[in-house]
């Protein structure tokens, strides 16, 4: 358990929640160039809080292989962060095609990517695979056509 | 062993980071799905790869890998290497395969980050 009065940290409390930090970020679809660049970005502020490095070695696994999906798949797609004392919560919502079978999906080697995708490095079916090994909680739901919804919940202590 | 060790063992040339040759280094992790490396490559390890796009680079910085050797004598795009200097991460090439870049290493000292994948990770 890290020690939170250590690192001069404002915890922000609200009536129903209690938070270090919380932020959304954009993500935009097709952009294979900038793939990446919000967990990046999001790494380092898990960092700057001070969490554990294998809490960080999770989120940042989580965080990229969502992110590529959304660069991959979708329109658009938003990555919100919740980081509390206890946990590293990501809900990331994209509009798309939505995933027709989950059950197909999440299946290691079962993949839609095109060759942009496979170029990348990815696309190999072992994306939303990946993120579920590494969350201790995830929770993924989809409307074809509409979208996808994925919450990844990563315990600290 | 050293940075400037593994360049020695490797014939390689260093792209970025002749600075930082200094470095110690350990352990190492070698794929080209980028999938892979982020499922099982741990901070402070070199990655070998074929994959010299900017994404090697990015997945790198989250990851805190030490180095990055890419083999088969692949040269980046100027995104990677603009990149590479921006995270200041060393990057260095091989003509090496990577059979033999990863043999090489090994038989210096250089072991693999993880030996085997856990069951929970495995890929079938």
């Amino acid at each position: 358990m890290v020690a939170w009065n250590k690192l001069k940290i404002t915890v922000h409390t609200t009536e129903t929640e209690n938070y270090l930090y919380k932020n959304s970020f954009d993500v935009e679809g097709g952009n294979f160039s900038n793939a990446g660049t919000v967990s990046t970005h999001i790494k380092s502020i898990l960092k700057n809080i001070g969490l554990p490095n294998n809490i960080i070695r999770k989120s940042a696994i989580v965080c990229y292989e969502s992110e590529i999906n959304i660069v991959s798949y979708a329109r658009k797609g938003i990555i919100n962060l919740t980081v509390t004392t206890k946990t590293v919560e990501f809900d990331i919502i994209d509009e798309g095609p939505g995933i027709p079978n989950i059950e197909l999906a999440m299946e290691q080697g079962y993949s839609t990517a095109d060759r942009q995708i496979r170029e990348m490095g990815f696309g190999a079916g072992m994306g939303l695979y990946n993120i579920k090994c590494y969350s201790d909680i995830f929770n993924l739901s989809s409307e074809v056509d509409k979208g996808t919804f994925l919450k990844i919940i990563i315990n600290i202590t | 062993m050293k940075l400037s060790d593994v360049k020695e063992i490797l014939d390689a040339d260093v792209i970025v980071g002749t600075e930082k040759l200094d470095m110690e280094v350990k352990t190492a992790f070698g794929a080209d799905l980028m999938s892979d490396v982020l499922a099982f490559a741990k901070a402070g390890s070199l990655l070998l790869t074929g994959l010299t796009n900017s994404q090697v680079i990015r997945i790198a910085n989250v990851l805190d890998i030490a180095a990055i050797i890419l083999v088969r004598g692949k040269k980046p795009p100027i995104e990677t290497i603009n990149l590479a200097k921006e995270f200041k991460i060393p990057l260095l090439t091989t003509k090496y395969i990577l059979f033999e870049t990863a043999g090489r290493l090994y038989a210096k000292g250089i072991v693999g980050c993880l030996e085997q994948v856990e069951d929970h990770s495995a890929h079938n």
